[in-house]
């Protein structure tokens, strides 16, 4: 490979912004500046798709309308655990209107207990057993309810500590490789080992296993924090739904997903139905949030997809409210148990954790690697535990694990420090070896006015302040296959081409961003034509990887095709292409600043109707910590937040947030801000409202809609803070990552913090509720 | 979602002529042909979405004219019919004037949407929201089945649950306007198919659980609520109502409670003290009225009635706290009046 040096910007501006020589493809592009310098990336850019949005002509996959499509529904057990002894159809078979019904049989899987039925065990209230389609939505449900399934009831379990006894109910008596859908990013959970329905441990991670001696670390320890931390089951109650509408033709399966991974989605449904990659095509134009629930083409796809088979017609498959929360995934709880082991003077000499927690029928429950690698610390062991239940079925949630771990970690590391009597902040700033964590932590207080803090519980009244603050880590993730493609058209038009899928996060808007930066174009003379696998594959929007792993290559294609551009007019003009660069939508040239020529007008010298370069993502310059696409750094991330306790009802409220982020080199201002915001609003989400509850003596989830299951509104939402500081790490054409799930990690920890400071008590389990501040200032009898 | 035919009634009578059963009715026995009336929508169809009735016939009573007036008057004071909606109440400047706790109570109601579209006669009509009650997978008592999940001891999720008078039912009736209302001794007019008028006080007008399992108010089925009628206050009356929630934009009440009290300097003559969300049904706390009678307004004086509105308390497994809750905001209530 042919390379090239150049000097790269590193570090943070305005505190260590340095220089360093990389070396790097020789066909990639030459450095950028810092953001200073660019015109457009770094800047405050509209989403160039929002006002189709705000306006409602934006189609999302529950919009479609096709032709002859017919309206399906899923039938669902009714039953925690059972064998199914018969389904009777023919009442809802006779039903005028209904097409097509499609029952689940068994195929006997891995993960299945002896059963020589027809149809598979039924392991939670919600299951998947078959499906209707209809002329309508409406004879599709009325005929769901004319099914008669006939169960054998089995024991269940559902409650996460009943599980863990010996004598609970057994949810599957084999091994089960079942990963939570979409997963925690490079992690695999074992489901062979264990006993009962305890499942693992899974003890390591990419960034290794074990280190050190616990015994050792301990019996050096002068202080110990010892304390066990609860989490909640979320679900993700993204505004849209999951599903799909089908239309499986002759020649070809078309998929409209509303899904985070349309390249993922079309090898799985290829995959079920034995058809080559080339005769599936996925397509999402504009995404209701997914929350890391929608990587796969779940249960519903395939059921869409037979149904249309069955009927030859087009099939559209919505979950509705109860589905989403019952089975389309949610983010699992957790018991942590945490000892930390410290000198005197704050140094941290051991980290011991052990977490237990349920992805219902599936495995995943871990609490990430927030204890491995927030703090180096020589000596760390960690024991994660899959305990499987009767219950819907975990998937990924923004930073999977690690927002339940940086809830037990940075309330510990709180404790610690108040066994220290150090303030939180300082003792941060003694064990963090961030660089930019420190000036997140520098430039944050100085915005928060931490300094302001009290000591816990010392507020006067009824109504008490609380200062808090929680840190937290992501890897850079990139995913080598993301590949695009950028085409200048002969009348001036500029497209990019890639599978990727804007998640809502702004995809579309920063791609079009580096493309006009590197043409000299304006954004809106860009067309973004992303979300469709016609296109060159890029990546899934998960791990926060999207940003990292697109915008590098798009960069590359788009100044391969200004090359190929340039040298049409430097032949014209009689000059060397090297001399001529493109500034303000017009050709010109370093020599001669007589020479200029429009954009549009020198794409007419092109002798075909379009320059295409497709670029796929190249390794690292300097490559990876692992080659699978781990980078160097980290995203790190401290919040600060202030609430208010009212110790006579309970009542919680958060006033503010401060979020200092960083995520390389930023591209869009607004959009990240946004991003920033919304994953706050889940933290506080999480901290204080969100809660799966499931009656353990029927196995129903009994708050399954958006009355009960409770999010906050516009009054919940604190002043929110961003505060993002630029990071240069030479990594890539762009050095630019995502904010995705950085921004809803540290937040709850921030919370239960803040609200310790206020009431000097401390609650070691989410949701916090007027029920549990009541209990924990010993005020219920 | 079966099918049904729906009917525009144009007078009361026309719509007792054609209704046969009351949703509770139906609740409780489902028929297959049940003629149910419809004001706002709100609750009614919240159970026809979720297939716990299958009425054949929904008879709209939202445009019979006559229904939709606010009146006031210093001497007979407050009229406002059935059909009137929530947001409407909440603008009008003679409640805000005269009943501060009913217009805090309607300010804290659902959400703005829900206001605009929610009537008073339904409101106060409507069925509790217990997640049990409301499930079509959890046959209750009130559904005709043969167990409270709720009540449960270790698998009732009853966080939200009743804390006083919850003995078969433990459901909280779910109109928080009806605790501002019955502490202002309000009273419902009902018509009957006869023609028949009557007018019954708010206390009254809720039946308890263990009266009868299937209803929550004596309304039947060819009656019809025309107006709620609240008597004049007099100089010396002042009210206060709070509502305690986890989530201030919309949220069902933890415990919300009004207090009206006519005051003789800053002494209480005489105290009206209702509790919502304490009990299936909205709670007049006797025991709270009787501590803040002849007492003067203070501290001490209003934790006492808090203490003793609790002393009937009973909490379930998980809602504890609601004690600590009520005494918190009953006495800040009392404490508002002077």
């Amino acid at each position: 490979m042919d390379t090239r040096k150049e000097k790269f910007p590193y570090g943070i501006p305005g505190h260590n912004l340095s220089e360093i020589e990389r070396e790097i493809p020789i066909e990639e592009p030459p450095v950028w500046p810092i953001n200073d310098k660019l015109k457009i990336i770094g800047k405050r850019v509209n989403r160039i798709d929002a006002v189709d949005k705000v306006t409602g002509k934006a189609k999302y996959t529950s919009d479609m309308k096709l032709p002859g499509m017919l309206y399906a529904k899923m039938l669902r057990s009714k039953v925690p655990h059972a064998a199914i002894k018969s389904i009777d159809i023919s009442e809802a078979k006779s039903l005028a209107g209904v097409h097509a019904i499609y029952l689940i049989e068994n195929t006997q899987k891995e993960g299945e207990e002896k059963n020589n039925g027809k149809f598979p065990m039924v392991k939670y209230v919600g299951q998947p057993l078959g499906g209707v389609a209809a002329d309508s939505l409406e004879i599709a449900k009325d005929a769901i309810s004319l099914i008669k399934v006939n169960y054998e009831e089995k024991p269940f379990v559902i409650d996460l500590e009943a599980a863990m006894e010996m004598d609970a109910p057994i949810v599957f008596d084999v091994p089960i490789t079942r990963q939570a859908d979409g997963g925690d990013v490079g992690e695999v959970h074992d489901g062979s080992k264990g006993q009962g329905n305890v499942r693992g441990p899974s003890t390591s991670s990419f960034f290794g296993g074990p280190r050190g001696d616990l015994e050792q670390g301990f019996n050096e320890a002068d202080i110990i924090v010892e304390k066990t931390y609860r989490t909640q089951v979320q679900t993700h109650m993204p505004l849209e739904t999951h599903g799909v509408v089908v239309d499986w033709r002759p020649d070809m399966m078309m998929v409209y997903a509303s899904t985070q991974n349309t390249n993922a989605v079309r090898n799985e449904m290829a995959s079920i139905f034995g058809l080559p990659k080339s005769k599936v095509r996925v397509v999402c134009d504009f995404m209701g949030g997914g929350f890391g629930a929608k990587h796969s083409a779940g249960s519903f796809g395939p059921m869409a997809a037979n149904l249309s088979k069955k009927t030859g017609r087009p099939v559209w498959l919505m979950m509705d409210r109860q589905e989403e929360h019952i089975a389309e995934g949610n983010r699992p709880n957790s018991i942590q148990y945490l000892k930390i082991g410290a000198k005197k003077n704050g140094t941290l000499t051991a980290i011991q954790q052990r977490s237990h927690g349920t992805a219902g029928v599936g495995l995943g429950a871990g609490v990430g690697r927030i204890a491995q690698v927030l703090y180096p610390c020589p000596n760390f062991a960690t024991e994660q535990y899959d305990v499987l239940t009767n219950a819907g079925p975990g998937a990924a949630w923004r930073a999977p694990g690690n927002v339940q771990g940086a809830f037990g970690l940075e309330q510990a590391i709180d404790e610690m420090a108040e066994k220290l009597n150090m303030d939180p902040l300082k003792y941060r700033d003694l064990i963090d070896k961030s660089e930019v964590r420190k000036i997140e932590r520098q430039r944050g207080a100085k915005l928060f006015n931490w300094s302001r803090r009290q000591p816990a519980g010392s507020g006067k009244g009824l109504v008490k302040k609380g200062l808090g603050v929680g840190q937290s880590t992501w890897p850079r993730f990139v995913t080598l296959d993301s590949s695009v493609e950028v085409k200048i058209h002969n009348d001036g038009g500029v497209e990019i081409r890639s599978s990727v899928q804007d998640i809502g996060t702004g995809t579309k808007t920063i791609l079009a961003q580096v493309v006009a930066e590197e043409l000299g174009l304006q954004v809106n003379d860009i067309t973004v034509n992303i979300g469709d696998t016609f296109f060159p594959v890029g990546p899934g929007s998960g791990g926060s990887v999207v940003t990292g792993s697109i915008t590098p290559p798009t960069r590359n294609a788009a100044f391969e095709a200004k090359t190929a551009l340039l040298k049409l007019v430097a032949k014209k003009w009689e000059t060397d292409s090297s001399e001529l660069f493109i500034e303000n939508g017009q050709v010109g040239s370093k020599k001669d600043a007589n020479l200029k020529m429009p954009f549009k007008e020198a794409t007419k010298l092109m002798r075909t109707s379009q320059i295409s370069k497709i670029a796929s993502r190249s390794d690292d310059y300097g490559g990876f910590q692992q080659p699978w696409g781990l980078a160097y750094g980290d995203l790190g991330s401290v919040q600060f937040a202030e609430v208010s306790v009212n110790t006579d009802t309970g009542f919680v409220k958060v006033d503010k947030i401060v979020a200092a982020h960083s995520c390389g080199r930023p591209l869009n201002i607004g959009q990240l801000e946004s991003q920033i915001n919304g994953g706050v609003i889940q933290g506080i989400s999480y901290a204080l409202y969100e809660n799966r509850i499931m009656d353990t003596g029927t196995g129903h989830m009994m708050n399954a809609n958006v009355d009960q299951y409770k999010v906050p509104y516009s009054m919940e939402i604190p002043e929110i803070e961003t505060l993002i500081v630029e990071e240069y790490s030479a990594l890539s054409s762009t050095d630019a990552y995502g904010i995705g799930e950085p921004a809803n990690i540290a937040t709850a920890a921030a919370v239960a913090n803040a609200v310790y400071n206020a009431i000097g008590v401390r609650l070691h389990e989410i949701p916090i509720t007027p029920s549990s501040i009541l209990k924990a200032l010993n005020k219920v009898s | 979602m079966n099918k049904f035919s729906w009917y525009e009634a144009t007078s009361i009578e026309d719509a007792l002529q054609q209704v046969n059963k009351t949703v509770s009715e139906e609740l409780y026995q489902s028929t297959n042909n049940a003629a149910v009336f419809k004001s706002g929508g709100i609750d009614v169809f919240d159970w026809v979405k979720e297939g716990l009735i299958n009425p054949q016939k929904i008879i709209n009573i939202r445009n019979i004219p006559g229904l939709d007036v606010i009146s006031y008057d210093a001497k007979d004071g407050l009229r406002i019919g059935s059909n009137v909606t929530l947001a409407e109440m909440a603008s009008n400047s003679d409640i805000k004037n005269h009943y501060l706790a009913l217009h805090q109570a309607i300010n804290h109601a659902a959400t703005p949407q829900l206001r605009n579209m929610s009537t008073l006669g339904g409101n106060i009509a409507q069925r509790n929201r217990c997640w049990y009650f409301r499930s079509a997978d959890h046959q209750c008592f009130r559904k005709s089945g043969d167990r409270c999940f709720a009540r449960h001891s270790e698998t009732g999720e009853n966080e939200n649950h009743a804390i006083i008078d919850n003995g078969s039912c433990v459901s909280l009736h779910a109109s928080s306007i009806s605790t501002a209302l019955m502490a202002f001794n309000a009273s419902v007019v009902i018509v009957n198919s006869k023609g028949e008028k009557k007018k019954v006080l708010m206390d009254d007008f809720f039946v308890s659980a263990g009266q009868d399992i299937a209803m929550e108010t004596i309304l039947q089925a060819k009656e019809i609520i025309t107006e709620i009628v609240l008597p004049a206050p007099s100089k010396n009356t002042k009210s206060y109502y709070i509502k305690q929630v986890a989530r201030e934009s919309y949220d069902w009440s933890l415990g919300d409670v009004a207090v009206v009290i006519e005051t003789s300097g800053d002494t209480c003559k005489s105290a009206s003290i209702v509790l919502g969300a304490a009990a299936p049904v909205p709670y007049r706390s006797v025991q709270a009225q009787q501590a803040m009678e002849k007492k003067s307004i203070n501290n001490t004086n209003a934790m006492a009635a808090a203490e003793a509105a609790m002393s009937v308390a009973r909490p379930l497994s998980k809602n504890g706290y609601k004690v600590p809750l009520f005494k918190s905001i009953i006495s800040e209530a009392i404490l508002k009046i002077t």
